[in-house]
């Protein structure tokens, strides 16, 4: 049996970058309980165009968790009410019959809003292009296990490269910290002969960037990896803060 | 050097080893005050030495210096971080993702801060620069506790610590880099001993001595 929800949206209206937002409400109905949340937005965004307003503008992509695109601040967590999901993978099931749900973009000082739920996360892709890098040029796919490396590393590795940079870490954390997204970048290469080259290099100038940027300081409270869609450890966090820390010990 | 301590991480450093020092500080503190169970003169001997002691009097400038840098940085860290997010959340349930300990530590700390103040006006200040010659300090320390609401106070001051302290002490060890996977669960469990150990250490004290004065 398909059930349906009736419900009230409260959702983060401002029509460009500079523009004076405020939260709009729609009732909407008939939405079933097998809808992922961004059909229902798709939904309630027909209905809109149909009735002649402007549509809700929010990020998507890939629409199956790989992406990283979608973003939306749910209810009062990044992602919405479930655990280790993007918010395209999170079902309309997990609301009751009647809810208010309030949605807005994400909030930090580098993410300025560009219009309604859509943020700009540009300063990613600067701390990226800081160091989160290799400069070799390794030529040609090598021949597999020419170089060894442990299976606990390569790992430790995949599980940092999972991150798919949505930035739900700085979203969640209260202080707007990019630890989590600028550990795992960290990580991720660090594990690896390869990326171990410019380790040190790699975390100043990545660690760096992110202060220019503007974003907050880590105070462990771990709640990036509780709302990060791919389970990234602050594990990766403690080996940032080590590479930082011998980096400038060596100097 | 300069870049170092300017930047998020080694702010943050800096407030992990002015708090392992003053980890360290409280153990040596509950280890003397243990000494009231003793009895008087052991106490005022150990109580005598702390304050007249030369040495002492060195460290307790580099005691007060831990405190003092330790609170002017987590004033800077507080208002960096509150500035990255210049417009806040309408809604905002973090109660799944992180502890209440965790995301309050300039609240604790602030309280534990006001008791602090107290607590060096009714000692420290007494034991050490007062203008007659204390005869007891066990006397001094014992009296005090037979007030009901200073040893109210004094509970709830260090039920508060015991919050601050829970989460501060992985935390350092987060910090500075001395974690992994396998350790972030034990840094928490070390924590929350240590923190349950000098919290009910201190309380136990007052306490006992309060039931005393009024047995």
């Amino acid at each position: 049996m398909i059930s349906t929800l009736n419900l009230t949206l409260k959702i983060w209206r401002q029509a460009a970058p500079k523009a004076k937002g405020k939260f709009e409400s729609y009732h909407i109905s008939g939405i079933s309980t097998d809808c992922s949340f961004l059909e229902m937005l798709d939904i309630l965004n027909e209905k809109l165009i149909n009735e002649g307003k402007e549509p809700v503008a929010f990020d998507h992509d890939c629409r199956e968790g790989i992406c990283g695109m979608c973003s939306l601040y749910i209810n009062g967590r990044p992602h919405g009410p479930d655990d280790d999901i993007t918010t395209c993978q999170l079902h309309m099931r997990k609301f009751k019959d009647g809810a208010t749900i309030t949605i807005e973009p994400w909030r930090a000082g580098p993410f300025p809003v560009i219009k309604d739920l859509i943020v700009d996360r540009k300063a990613f892709d600067k701390i990226i292009q800081s160091g989160g890098f290799i400069s070799a040029n390794t030529g040609g796919t090598q021949d597999a296990n020419a170089i060894l490396i442990a299976h606990d590393d390569c790992e430790e590795s995949m599980d940092a490269a999972a991150c798919i940079g949505c930035g739900a870490c700085v979203a969640a954390c209260k202080n707007s910290s990019a630890m989590l997204f600028v550990s795992a970048k960290v990580s991720h290469l660090a594990k690896l002969p390869q990326g171990k080259v410019e380790a040190t290099k790699r975390a100043k100038a990545m660690v760096a960037m992110m202060d220019e940027l503007g974003f907050g300081g880590c105070t462990n409270t771990a709640a990036c990896e509780a709302e990060c869609p791919k389970s990234i450890s602050i594990s990766h966090i403690a080996r940032l803060n080590r590479e930082y820390l011998c980096a400038n010990l060596m100097d | 050097m300069a870049p170092f301590i300017n930047s998020s991480i080694g702010k943050k450093v800096i407030m992990s080893l002015t708090g392992i020092f003053l980890l360290v500080f409280l153990v040596v503190h509950l280890g003397i005050n243990m000494l009231l169970f003793v009895s008087e003169d052991v106490f005022n001997a150990a109580s005598h030495f702390m304050a007249k002691n030369p040495v002492m009097f060195v460290l307790q400038h580099v005691l007060a210096l831990g405190f003092i840098i330790h609170i002017i940085y987590s004033l800077i860290t507080s208002y960096l971080n509150m500035k990255a997010r210049p417009i806040g959340y309408a809604v905002i349930d973090r109660s799944k993702s992180s502890s209440w300990e965790s995301r309050n530590m300039l609240i604790t700390g602030s309280l534990v801060f006001s008791f602090l103040v107290l607590h060096l006006i009714n000692y420290f200040f007494k034991m050490k620069f007062g203008d007659v010659e204390i005869e007891s300090d066990f006397v001094l320390v014992t009296d005090l506790f037979g007030v009901w609401y200073y040893t109210a106070i004094y509970i709830v001051s260090f039920i508060l610590l015991y919050l601050h302290l829970n989460h501060a002490f992985q935390s350092a060890f987060q910090t500075l880099g001395l974690n992994n996977s396998k350790w972030l669960k034990r840094w928490k469990v070390i924590g929350t001993i240590y923190a349950l150990i000098i919290c009910l250490g201190f309380i136990s004290i007052a306490a006992c001595f309060f039931a005393r004065s009024i047995v």
